[in-house]
């Protein structure tokens, strides 16, 4: 924590940056707050815990943040992936916001190129969360009955709040699918059809793009895993087609590419 | 349910499947009425939403057809779509949607005879399988019931 | 009018037997997973008795997430349209916090203002609200800052405060109340002395709405408290979904070429397109003048033009809320401001 807050302090008074965000005492223990911190003074409410969920690579796409100036964020590897996955997109610029990861053990890690993201990237171990992997193998093992079961009582309980696309980092579109109203593509209503259309649509949207940082579920007020469809399919993509988002900047988004000898069984 | 006859809606390519159908229909080839074709210009531009919405308004079944890999008269939209149904497929089977009920096929536009083996085929399947009673469906706006000629 | 009983906690099933048996529809705070929300329950050992908050309101029992308003039928060239059956169920809503009680009001003022909303009314006359005092509270509530408190009494018919382990003392405040007492007399036996004070949670007041409200109209053109305190917004609509007061809603029309359904559902100022016109201007197209929003019309606009406060302090919107937006804190902030 102090290292942390020394290094956002440093980056300040340097002039480096102009905002760092990172997370604040919440109004409880178990709560972290997003801080922006703007003066050398702010860092020093600057914490590191498990409290700290929500992904803040999310603010550098948000105007009155980029209005503050060149920021940095406070973050883990699903962080860096999320701009590296930007860069791929087209959303930020080379060395536009500075990184300050922090690893499990504490290790503060400062980048900003996308060079220097990338090579860091290369050498963390990758993979699902086991706690994700497990809950993924335990339903998928399920007979199918049962998995409709488990998925519909879940999407009984959305109230279509849209947490999880704000949460999102890769959901920034200015104008989603759920806005499209001529015609309502997706039903506005909590009914069963619109919580499964919605949901479907928004873990399809991110097919092969999804960093793995878990914000979607952590932000839904019902507590519904709708982390484990994003995760399912970020494994789908990478088995079938090698497609790993946020580890390097080329454009290589797995639904808007193709291979001519893409293998499947299913097709008659 | 002895009165149930299986309703398949059919999302299909214009330049080789609706094609092909219409060489199964020229050809004399006789084969299972339930089905009801949607033509789209390519399988690229089929958005998975369609097959929600087909359920979601009472389909039995679905199927999705287009041309041959390398065959695709726009190049690649089939290359995309074959991509999008497997992330798609993979999807579905998780949350527990019966795929049975979900079929892909390439049909070019001389195989009116697979064309017809086809549907007859997946319509057998969805009647045994019966009505896909569990899928929510929409607040209205079902279907009509399919009058067999 | 307020009378008091005892009620015994053991007497709560048969309390619900008789209820049902009359025709009422029970609904209570039910545990979903790790979560309480309000549902239909039929016996007292589904409902949660001792806790702080559910995730969200009760608001459902008179304005749902979603409720048809029309049904229509394409004929030629006309149009046969059939307004929606306004929801009679006779329906108790049981263990709602005093919070909850008085959400109504302010719903009821939305709603009934200028024209009266049948599906709103209907619901709101055939619903019985039988509340729970709160024995505790956490940093999340702040009823005392907005006019209410553990165990005030606004808006609930009968009012329980769990005095002991097997005991509530009932305050019966209303006819619909006295109805509930009639429908199984003998449950309730006469009270001695017995309060309520030394039970209820202890929730110091935080800032005073009648100070906000005086502060507010000055500070709406002061547009960078409004951008700091939004900062991390996300734009999301959870705190409106779960907020008692909250009413914005969206029409939306189910339909085909035969006919349809229309729609209203649950909305939120929060939501980026909300304000955008059919021109494509959009007068709220930043987050920050979306949260001014929020606290204008809650703590000014609402009690300006309707006389009732947009806010019963229940917290939710701060448990909810991904980024911890806590908004007793910014209203203190706000209230507590220089000029």
């Amino acid at each position: 924590m102090e290292a942390l807050q020394k290094k956002a302090k440093a980056l300040l008074e340097s002039g480096a940056v102009k905002v760092v965000i990172g997370f604040a005492a919440g109004t409880d223990a178990q709560t972290a707050r997003p801080l922006f911190a703007k003066t050398p003074e702010q860092t020093a409410k600057l914490v590191w815990d498990e409290s700290c969920k929500q992904n803040l690579a999310t603010y550098l796409l948000k105007p009155e943040v980029k209005a503050l100036g060149k920021a940095a964020v406070v973050g883990r590897v699903t962080t860096a992936r999320t701009v590296m996955q930007y860069a791929a997109e087209n959303q930020i610029a080379d060395d536009a916001a500075v990184l300050l990861i922090v690893s499990d053990d504490g290790q503060i890690t400062e980048l900003a190129k996308f060079a220097d993201i990338e090579v860091y990237l290369a050498k963390v171990p990758r993979g699902l969360p086991a706690e994700a992997q497990k809950e993924i193998e335990r339903l998928q093992a399920m007979p199918l009955e049962q998995r409709w079961a488990f998925w519909s009582a879940e999407m009984s309980r959305c109230i279509k709040c849209y947490a999880c696309r704000a949460a999102c980092p890769m959901c920034y579109c200015a104008r989603c699918i759920t806005d499209v109203n001529q015609p309502q593509w997706i039903p506005v209503a909590t009914d069963p059809l619109g919580n499964l259309e919605w949901n479907i649509v928004r873990a399809m949207h991110l097919a092969g793009r999804c960093v793995d940082c878990g914000s979607c579920s952590d932000a839904c007020p019902q507590g519904i895993r709708l982390d484990l469809l994003n995760r399912v399919l970020a494994q789908e993509v990478l088995t079938s087609f090698g497609g790993e988002p946020g580890y390097s900047t080329r454009k290589e988004y797995a639904l808007s590419t193709f291979k001519p000898d893409d293998k499947e069984e299913f097709i008659r | 349910m002895a009165d149930y006859e299986p309703k398949v809606i059919a999302f299909v390519c214009n330049w080789c499947t609706y094609a092909g159908a219409d060489l199964t229909g020229t050809s004399r080839i006789k084969y299972a009425p339930n089905i009801r074709m949607v033509r789209l210009p390519c399988t690229g531009r089929i958005d998975f939403m369609l097959l929600l919405q087909a359920f979601g308004q009472g389909a039995d079944g679905v199927i999705v057809s287009g041309c041959h890999p390398g065959d695709c008269h726009y190049t690649a939209g089939n290359f995309h779509a074959r991509r999008r149904w497997i992330v798609f497929r993979r999807l579905l089977d998780f949350m527990g949607i019966d795929l049975r009920r979900v079929y892909f096929s390439w049909v070019s536009a001389a195989e009116g005879a697979k064309w017809a083996e086809l549907v007859n085929n997946v319509v057998a399947d969805v009647r045994k399988l019966g009505p896909y009673d569990t899928f929510p469906k929409r607040l209205s706006g079902q279907i009509r019931p399919l009058e067999v000629a | 009018m307020s009378e008091t009983r005892i009620l015994q906690k053991k007497s709560l099933g048969e309390l619900f037997a008789k209820l049902t048996a009359a025709g009422q529809r029970l609904l209570a705070p039910v545990k979903e997973g790790e979560l309480l929300n309000f549902a239909e329950v039929k016996t007292p050992e589904q409902v949660a008795l001792d806790y702080i908050q559910t995730r969200s309101s009760a608001k459902l029992a008179t304005f749902p997430p979603y409720e048809p308003l029309l049904r229509y039928k394409f004929n030629g060239k006309d149009v046969e349209q059939q307004p929606a059956e306004p929801d009679k169920r006779p329906t108790v809503l049981f263990g709602a916090h005093p919070c909850d009680a008085a959400s109504f009001a302010t719903l009821k003022a939305v709603f009934t203002w200028d024209s009266q909303d049948a599906q709103f009314e209907t619901r709101l006359a055939n619903l019985t609200i039988i509340g729970l005092a709160c024995k505790k509270a956490d940093a999340y509530c702040f009823c005392t800052s907005v006019g209410g408190g553990p165990g005030d009494t606004r808006g609930s018919d009968m009012l329980l405060t769990p005095i002991d382990a097997e005991r509530f003392l009932v305050e019966v405040l209303t006819p619909k109340g006295q109805a509930v007492v009639a429908a199984a007399p003998q449950l309730f036996t006469p009270a001695g002395n017995e309060t309520k004070d030394k039970v209820l949670a202890k929730v110091a007041p935080r800032f005073s709405a009648d100070k906000l409200k005086e502060k507010l109209p000055a500070a709406f053109g002061n547009n960078a408290v409004w951008v700091e305190q939004s900062l991390r917004c996300l734009g999301c609509g959870a705190c409106a979904f779960v907020c008692p007061t909250c009413s914005c809603f969206d029409i939306q029309d189910e339909r085909n070429r035969e006919g349809g359904t229309r729609l209203r559902c649950w909305d939120s100022c929060g939501f980026s397109l909300f304000t955008l016109h059919a021109s494509g201007h959009n007068p709220r197209h930043v987050q920050s003048e979306r949260w001014r929003q929020r606290v204008m019309h809650k703590f000014s606009y609402q009690p300006e033009r309707l006389g009732v406060l947009g806010c019963v302090g229940c917290g939710r919107c701060s448990r909810t809320c991904p980024v911890d937006m806590n908004l007793a804190e910014h209203a203190q902030a706000l209230a507590e401001m220089k000029a």
